[in-house]
């Protein structure tokens, strides 16, 4: 009798405890919520306080700017070919420096990738260094390198394209050390074991396991630095952006070729987002058993 | 026929010639892969026009911009025309020494001598101007309306550290540089470091010691201190600071904004939510739009329909990003395990519970792990953004750049924005494990 009342007081503690530790949860999300409803509101009325335009006279003119643009583009249907004929070397711009930027990050992400994962790296005690390294090529945005590269080497593809490559470089570098260390090490045993040096237990033995991820991510990323290199275009680094900011600040006249660039843009973005998505696809779920 | 092909002998010979084509195969690749690599950066080479670029490339802003970063400059000029001298730093009104004084390097009076260290001592005479250059001799230079700079030189041959010209002459040392024009002479001595990074001259805290800043605190004077530091004309911290927090309010506000916005319609999305096909692929077309118009189109949109500003920027991010968050989202909602939607189902529950009790705790870690990285990448986002629709700290920069004066100023943003961003990895990785537990060990 005894012992069974204790049972039940302790399921009763139990409980209460249990209701009690519930509650307090409840409690504490609420208070998350809160706090983070303020803050939407408080900073929502923060930014449109410090914005040239109201946001509710800006939702009624939201639809002015693209009316525009379709119909000054529609009125000058036929011209449309020419000026895609006009900015297609443009956008090849803008595309070859997405590519080149991405192959050159990539490489040098190989590179700092190997040194930087543990198990592979050449100078194990230097693991840190490469890592602080690549967390700072993350973290400099494109813009500041590429303006600055823009005032010494003077306006151009090359600045952006550099600029990209480093930021690619960082972020492909942590991508692939993460992939590097879920490579198997005895294939690199078995290489020691026969002498070989650093440079050819990469190759030979961690290279040809990572490859199709590596390559995978790399594809992303090259997605990623189109639409980079359209924004720095815009800040004066050539390619489409760099005409795009001219046609839309030309005043009023020029919405049908800003509507043509927009348009060679977003087919370019989707045509290279289908292509890396089916490459990525068989890259990652191999060849033979095609999309999912 | 069968029987021949399990013949041992052929068949490994069958074998042997698989492995020798696949061999080739490999050896064609791995040859065929660098060697494109290598003709497709040639055409790049010829492309982007590199030869020409190497050319172009001004040596002498890298080496201003270098200089900058570390070092400033003080200026002492004296109008030739009146001979008032003045002294300020990097030239600046706002870093100009008050009328009548100067840094201690230089004395001020008829003869203006000024001591640029190891014996290099330029004088501003009434008529003439004189640089005494230890090694070589002194140079005398007299700046006349008629006749131009007449210059004097203790050689013959002028050295090529000195630029001169009949209206114009510039001596460059490592002392320093002197340049006199017809209507200005002007020294420029260099000094390491940031100049009136705390206080302004105009402030009376400039040059006190970190000690008696801190005694004149806590005597009652930490808000004036604080002002004087916060409103300094030349580095403008408290803008810089505002600006931050611009840059990071739009990220926040644009991350958050299209996470809202897109789990609805991620629902809608969903193979096993979404019954009606027909709506499934409107709105898979719809995010699909969001993303493809891009970031740089959406924000020369908006910024017509919103005129400038973070408010801008944080709904380009927003719609960029629902975009982004819709597909993954909608990934997610396809992955959860139905079983315990209908183990809630079995004790009765409305549709809503179903969702928020089987579904939201099934997709809360993935989303809330995506939003984070998300609130992380956004921020740098926001910086380039910001420098095209004017707000926060990348319009800063931009400014502060194609000024093309100010380095240091350059390299201080730089360094907050760089900072910043860490400091966003930082928090959005330490949620991450507060709210999912270390994912870390997860990958």
């Amino acid at each position: 009798m005894a012992e069974l009342s204790a049972g039940s007081v302790s399921v009763n503690s139990i409980q209460n405890s249990y209701m009690e530790q519930v509650r307090r949860k409840r409690l504490y999300s609420f208070i998350a919520l809160i706090i983070f409803a303020a803050l939407m509101v408080s900073g929502f009325n923060t930014a449109a306080a410090r914005n040239g335009g109201s946001f509710w006279g800006g939702i009624d003119n939201f639809f002015d700017y693209p009316a525009d643009v379709v119909g000054e583009a529609a009125e000058k249907f036929a011209e449309l070919p020419a000026h895609f004929v006009t900015y297609f070397p443009a956008l090849v711009e803008t595309v070859n420096i997405a590519a080149v930027s991405t192959l050159i990050g990539a490489l040098f992400a190989i590179i700092l990738s190997l040194l930087s994962t543990r198990g592979l790296a050449k100078f194990p005690k230097l693991v840190g260094v490469f890592r602080r390294a690549m967390d700072i090529m993350r973290a400099v945005p494109e813009i500041v390198i590429a303006l600055i590269l823009i005032f010494i080497l003077g306006g151009g593809p090359v600045p952006a394209m550099i600029a990209i490559a480093i930021h690619t470089a960082g972020a492909l570098g942590k991508l692939y050390s993460e992939v590097n260390e879920n490579a198997d090490l005895k294939p690199v045993d078995g290489l020691s074991s026969v002498g070989a040096t650093w440079s050819q237990k990469m190759l030979l033995a961690v290279v040809p396991q990572v490859a199709p991820n590596w390559l995978s991510y790399a594809l992303l990323r090259f997605e990623i630095n189109i639409r980079a290199s359209a924004i720095l275009g815009f800040v004066g680094a050539g390619g489409l952006g760099y005409e795009l900011k001219n046609a839309i600040s030309w005043g009023q006249g020029r919405y049908d070729e800003a509507g043509a660039m927009f348009i060679l843009l977003f087919l370019t973005i989707v045509l290279f987002d289908q292509i890396s998505s089916y490459y990525r696809d068989r890259l990652v779920h191999g060849a033979g058993e095609g999309g999912h | 026929m069968a029987a021949l092909d399990t013949n041992p002998v052929t068949n490994t010979a069958a074998l042997q010639a698989d492995a020798s084509r696949l061999f080739r195969k490999k050896r064609l690749f791995s040859f065929a892969v660098p060697a494109l690599i290598l003709v497709y950066l040639t055409y790049i080479f010829f492309a982007f026009d590199i030869m020409g670029l190497v050319q172009k490339a001004n040596g002498d802003n890298a080496r201003s911009l270098i200089a900058d970063t570390y070092s400033h400059k003080v200026h002492i000029t004296r109008d030739n025309r009146n001979g008032a001298v003045t002294a300020a730093i990097e030239g600046e009104k706002k870093g100009r020494y008050p009328e009548g004084t100067a840094p201690d390097w230089v004395e001020l009076g008829e003869t203006t001598v000024i001591d640029l260290g190891d014996g290099h001592i330029i004088t501003y005479g009434p008529e003439t101007i004189t640089y005494d250059v230890p090694g070589y001799g002194l140079i005398k230079a007299t700046p006349s309306r008629s006749r131009g700079v007449v210059q004097e030189y203790p050689t013959d041959e002028i050295p090529e550290w000195i630029n001169a010209s009949k209206n114009r002459m510039a001596i460059t040392t490592e002392a320093g540089r002197l340049t006199v024009t017809r209507n200005r002479s002007e020294v420029f001595r260099y000094f390491t470091g940031w100049e009136l990074f705390f206080f302004t001259l105009s402030s009376p805290y400039h040059g006190m010691g970190f000690g008696e800043l801190v005694s004149r605190a806590f005597n009652g004077e930490a808000a004036a201190i604080m002002n004087d530091f916060w409103n300094n004309p030349m580095w403008l911290h408290g803008q810089v600071a505002w600006a931050i927090g611009e840059t990071i309010l739009m990220a926040f506000l644009g991350t958050m904004g299209a996470a809202i916005v897109a789990l609805p319609l991620a629902f809608l999305a969903a193979k096993n939510f979404a019954p009606l096909m027909a709506v499934r692929f409107a709105t898979r077309r719809f995010f699909y739009f969001l993303r493809g118009v891009d970031a740089l189109i959406w924000t020369i949109i908006l910024s017509r329909a919103f005129g400038l500003g973070p408010l801008t920027g944080a709904l380009a991010i927003l719609i960029t990003d629902t975009g982004s968050f819709g597909k993954m989202f909608s990934e997610a909602l396809e992955n959860v395990d139905k079983k315990q939607i209908e183990g809630i189902r079995s004790t009765g529950a409305k549709p809503i519970q179903r969702y928020r009790f089987g579904v939201i705790p099934q997709i809360t870690p993935v989303l809330l792990s995506q939003i984070l990285y998300y609130l992380e990448s956004n921020t740098r986002s926001a910086t380039i953004i910001g420098a095209i629709t004017g707000g926060g700290i990348g319009l800063m920069l931009t400014q502060a750049i194609i000024t093309q004066k100010d380095w240091e100023e350059v390299t201080y943003y730089i360094v907050l924005v760089v900072l910043m961003v860490m400091m966003m990895d930082t928090i959005s990785g330490w949620l991450r494990g507060k709210l999912i537990g270390s994912s870390e060990d997860k990958h």
